[in-house]
């Protein structure tokens, strides 16, 4: 177990390293990073003051351990727009993005977990149809459609809810929707290949010879059965949400980290790209990390292999 | 004694939802295809099919809605836009734009990806260790923010977008392309080969390449709807195709203003070509998927 | 026997129908078998010969696929083939219950061992909680489990194999049914406990005086336990018929090659015959008698025309050409229908 855990927890860490050197490599591969890094028409003095500070007249491999040495003290940068450390803004945004999150991945679920249990007790049947079309539609239709077309339909002509913006429970409604829409699929997807697997067990079978009514052979004895992988899923997805919202934070004015990657582009404030791109990749590097550590803590089957 | 259940409806099997069905003829994929191919066609000729220049407009004419609506004409069969510019004619090159982002990309990706896979899987050792977590840990970036990041790096334009897009994607073909591999290497075909002296870049071209050529294709075929909607989720953000090109995600963003006043015409149509694009290739490729490589039914 | 039979089989068919109907495999195949209160009735087969097939046509727990086509099962004289779903499901678990070949995937790993136990007593007699934990306790006590009071609370994962197939037992008594269908019961056991638990089933039968299906392809097991025997191959009841005389005096081929396949204890020196061959692929059959191929007395005429079941005793008939009587034509006895 300990082994697993340390044989784990190292690829880990050489993931967070290639993805450091990643960003590092792309940083510079156009030619002089300051350009980046400082504010669009910075006078020269600024220029070679971030030269100073990232050494970037010195060699490269201490230019990349200056650069790590910085993200180990959670410094990703000075915003140019906001004049205020990245991560400040990022943990600022944060709550928001998590909330977020949160109401979306809660929709998902409760359209998802009915709609894969319809699909998969009437496998090849209507329910099962219509879910591989929500499937179809899940992928294909871009959360900013989704968005625009909830705010049309919503906002222009019902004017039931406001069409952007944070502050009451409102406001969440539809960026949530939109969020949770494309994670309704996949989660509906997944119960439903969940619940064959279940269904098709001797437990069940069991059950069926106890004479249970067949809404308490779903109800009870297949759904809890059912749910445990679903569920790691959707804390999984949690994490990733915070990640692609820009989009749907874009579209319904959102304040989270989304809409502060977008105002990072908008503003050509590349700091606040960088810092929004490592702590994303970052955090679903650790989230796997902790949820594969889990997994083996509850199925020692995991431990045993390879 | 009411009815009996499961008795004597032998001949009928369980009635089965037609509604994907419909999307077909027999096992055939029509309506996608066709839809697809309008879209080429436009694409290709949308010098010739275009009745206004998509870029510039008269100002005369802003926000004229589609001629069915009151103050509607003919001139502008789907309205113009904010800077009166004709939506259909915009509509056409931006089908110009999905089509060659879209193949360009999904080939780059595809090309770099299958190389790096058949690499990684036939050669082993080092190779496959670097390659492999490298592929990992670009997995792990979400695709959208790497995306952004590279925009940001390189600048907006129509052919950075299609290099971003090929470095952002090469990974998940990598992967796949990898696995089946491990598994080819082990065929006898392949140590024949081996036996009778082949040397590795040979067998990997001429035994390996061709028989994970029809995965590639398929998984390409089901890229083609990720990288579109990638695609004009820059433009949408305005880090993908510069304006004043038309692309059709560029478009919604500019109509997104619009939207408040009820101006529905500027989001609705390249949201529909959106969907109707993406849907098209996602159809394919799952038909795709199951005619040409059942292995891959659970990707 | 006297009195009528318990549950009576009439040309009862079971057929497997792939997706389009093009391939239809007759997995159980006009069959006819009785059984009467108190009774023990061996089914033995090759896998795939059909036995749980049958034993799940009996309780209408079929998989999609499968559908009854024709043939009568009379259980205290209802046609339980013509009952609706609703009323199929008042007779699975009360009156009739089956015991799976598995024991360590028949319970639910997510539930307390009393919750399962006392499921079917709720469900069917409607008790309450706290009653029917009690006759849970009870149960658990039947079946000779040691401190069932705290058993009742624990998960299956926390008990040996030995023991969840016992609870399995409890849970098929639990609503004192007048049939127990045992499917393999004890395969997955090691023998101690095999035997253990069959000693266990023969004093439960006796107890309760309930009828019990037994099915198994251990013909030890079949001598030692059931009064009646019924041999299936390819979906069809070869030869049935009380099992001291079958053991005595087979009739049918297949039914010898079984019997010599047994080893025999304290007999080293006897030879054990495997049977040659695979069983057919039941979805393209041959025409004539299914065992045919496989058979050491085969005559052309049996791969011409299907032999029909002839009697060859008192209760007991084969279906074999070798069975027919020697007159032949008009006085050839068919056995078949309710005889």
């Amino acid at each position: 177990m300990k082994q697993y855990i340390i044989r784990r927890s190292s690829y880990s860490l050489l993931s967070l390293f290639l993805l450091s050197l990643t960003i590092f490599f792309f940083v510079r591969v156009t030619g002089d990073p300051a350009t980046l890094l400082v504010e669009p028409g910075a006078s020269a003095a600024d220029i070679a003051a971030i030269h100073q500070r990232f050494g970037l007249d010195k060699p490269l491999w201490t230019q990349y351990g200056l650069f790590v040495w910085s993200l180990f003290q959670g410094d990703l940068g000075q915003s140019f727009y906001y004049q205020t450390p990245v991560f400040e803004l990022y943990l600022d945004r944060l709550p928001n993005s998590l909330l977020l999150a949160f109401v979306a991945m809660s929709l998902s679920l409760l359209i998802g977990i009915p709609a894969g249990i319809m699909a998969s007790v009437q496998v090849g049947r209507f329910w099962d149809g219509f879910g591989k079309l929500f499937t179809l539609l899940g992928q294909s239709l871009p959360s900013f459609l989704v968005g625009l077309v909830l705010i049309l339909v919503f906002s222009v002509y019902l004017g039931w809810l406001p069409s952007s913006g944070a502050g009451t429970p409102l406001h969440l409604i539809m960026p949530a929707f939109a969020l949770g829409w494309y994670f309704a699929a996949s989660h509906m997807r997944l119960t439903r290949s969940s619940m064959l697997e279940v269904l098709g067990s001797e437990y069940i079978k069991l059950a069926r010879l106890k004479g249970l009514p067949q809404s308490m052979i779903i109800a009870k004895h297949a759904f809890k059965n059912a749910l445990i992988p679903v569920l790691t899923l959707a804390g999984i997805n949690v994490v990733v949400m915070v990640n692609v919202a820009v989009v749907v934070e874009t579209v319904f004015a959102w304040p989270g980290i989304g809409r502060l990657l977008y105002e990072g582009i908008t503003f050509r404030d590349f700091p606040i790209v960088q810092g929004v791109v490592i702590m994303g990749g970052g955090m679903i590097v650790i989230v796997n990390l902790v949820i594969d550590i889990l997994y083996a803590i509850i199925d020692p089957r995991i431990r045993l292999e390879s | 004694m009411s009815t009996p259940a499961d008795v004597i409806r032998l001949p009928s099997p369980a009635p089965r939802f037609t509604a994907l069905r419909t999307f077909r003829i027999g096992d055939f994929p029509v309506i996608p295809v066709l839809i697809l191919g309008v879209i080429t066609f436009a694409a290709i000729f949308a010098n010739l099919l275009a009745p206004h220049n998509p870029e510039v407009g008269s100002l005369a004419a802003r926000f004229k809605p589609p001629f069915w609506l009151a103050g509607g004409s003919t001139e502008y069969l789907l309205g113009t836009d904010q800077l009166g510019r004709d939506v259909l004619s915009r509509l056409i090159f931006g089908a110009r734009v999905s089509m060659v982002v879209g193949f360009t990309a999904v080939m780059v990706a595809g090309v770099i990806g299958t190389v790096l896979g058949i690499m990684a899987g036939y050669i082993g050792g080092w190779v496959d260790q670097v390659i492999m977590r490298l592929t990992d840990t670009w997995l792990a970036l979400p695709a959208l923010t790497f995306a952004i990041f590279l925009a940001a790096i390189v600048g907006p334009s129509m052919w950075n977008i299609v290099i971003i897009l090929g470095a952002v994607y090469w990974t998940r073909y990598a992967r796949v392309i990898r696995g089946e591999v491990l598994s080819l290497k082990e065929r006898e075909f392949v140590r024949l080969a081996i036996v009778a002296g082949c040397s590795k870049p040979t067998i990997m071209l001429r035994h390996i390449l061709p028989n994970v050529i029809n995965s590639a294709i398929v998984l390409a075929t089901l890229m083609l709807g990720v990288v579109i909607v990638t695609e004009a989720s820059l433009s949408f953000l305005g880090v993908g195709v510069p304006p004043p090109e038309p692309a059709w995600g560029l478009m919604l963003s500019d109509g997104k203003q619009g939207l408040m006043v009820g101006y529905w015409w500027l989001t609705v149509f390249p949201g529909g070509c959106i969907v109707l694009m993406v849907l098209s290739a996602n159809l394919i490729g799952d038909w795709l998927r199951v005619k040409l490589d059942p292995q891959l039914r659970q990707l | 026997m006297t009195g009528a039979p318990l549950l009576e089989l009439d040309k009862l068919s079971t057929h497997y129908v792939s997706a389009q109907g093009s391939r239809v495999v007759r997995a159980v195949d006009e069959v006819t078998l009785s059984i009467h209160a108190g009774e023990t009735l061996g089914i033995v087969g090759e896998s795939g010969s059909g036995k749980s097939t049958l034993a799940l046509t009996i309780l209408r727990v079929l998989p999609p696929a499968a559908r009854i086509v024709s043939g009568r099962m009379m259980f205290e004289g209802e046609d339980l083939v013509t009952k609706s779903d609703e009323e199929m499901r008042h007779v699975r678990g009360k009156r009739i219950a089956m015991i799976l070949q598995d024991p360590m995937a028949s319970l639910n790993p997510l539930f307390t061992i009393g919750d399962q136990v006392s499921e079917p007593i709720r469900v069917h007699e409607g008790e309450s909680r706290a009653k029917a934990w009690t006759r849970a306790r009870e149960l658990l006590k039947a079946v000779r489990i040691p401190s069932p009071e705290t058993r009742l609370t624990q998960y299956p994962h926390e008990m040996s194999g030995g023991m969840r197939q016992r609870i399995v037992g409890a849970i098929g008594i639990a609503c004192e049914p007048r049939l127990l269908i045992a499917d393999e019961p004890t395969t997955s056991l090691d023998l101690t406990i095999q035997a253990q638990y069959l000693k266990l089933l023969g004093d439960l039968q006796k107890a309760h005086g309930l009828a019990l299906i037994f099915i198994t392809h251990n013909l030890g097991i079949v001598a030692k336990m059931c009064d009646q025997l019924a041999v299936m191959y390819a979906g069809r009841v070869v030869e049935s018929g009380p099992v001291s005389q079958i053991f005595n005096r087979p009739a049918h081929p297949y039914t010898r090659a079984l019997l010599n396949s047994i080893p025999v204890m304290g007999d080293p020196d006897k030879r054990l015959t495997a049977i040659d061959g695979q069983p057919p692929d039941m979805s393209t059959m041959p025409p004539g008698c299914s065992f045919a191929p496989r058979c050491t007395s085969v005559m052309p005429r049996c791969r011409e025309a299907e032999p029909p079941p002839f009697v060859v005793g008192e209760g007991r008939i084969s279906r074999c050409w070798l069975a027919e009587p020697a007159t032949g034509g008009a006085e050839l006895r068919v056995a078949g229908g309710v005889a």
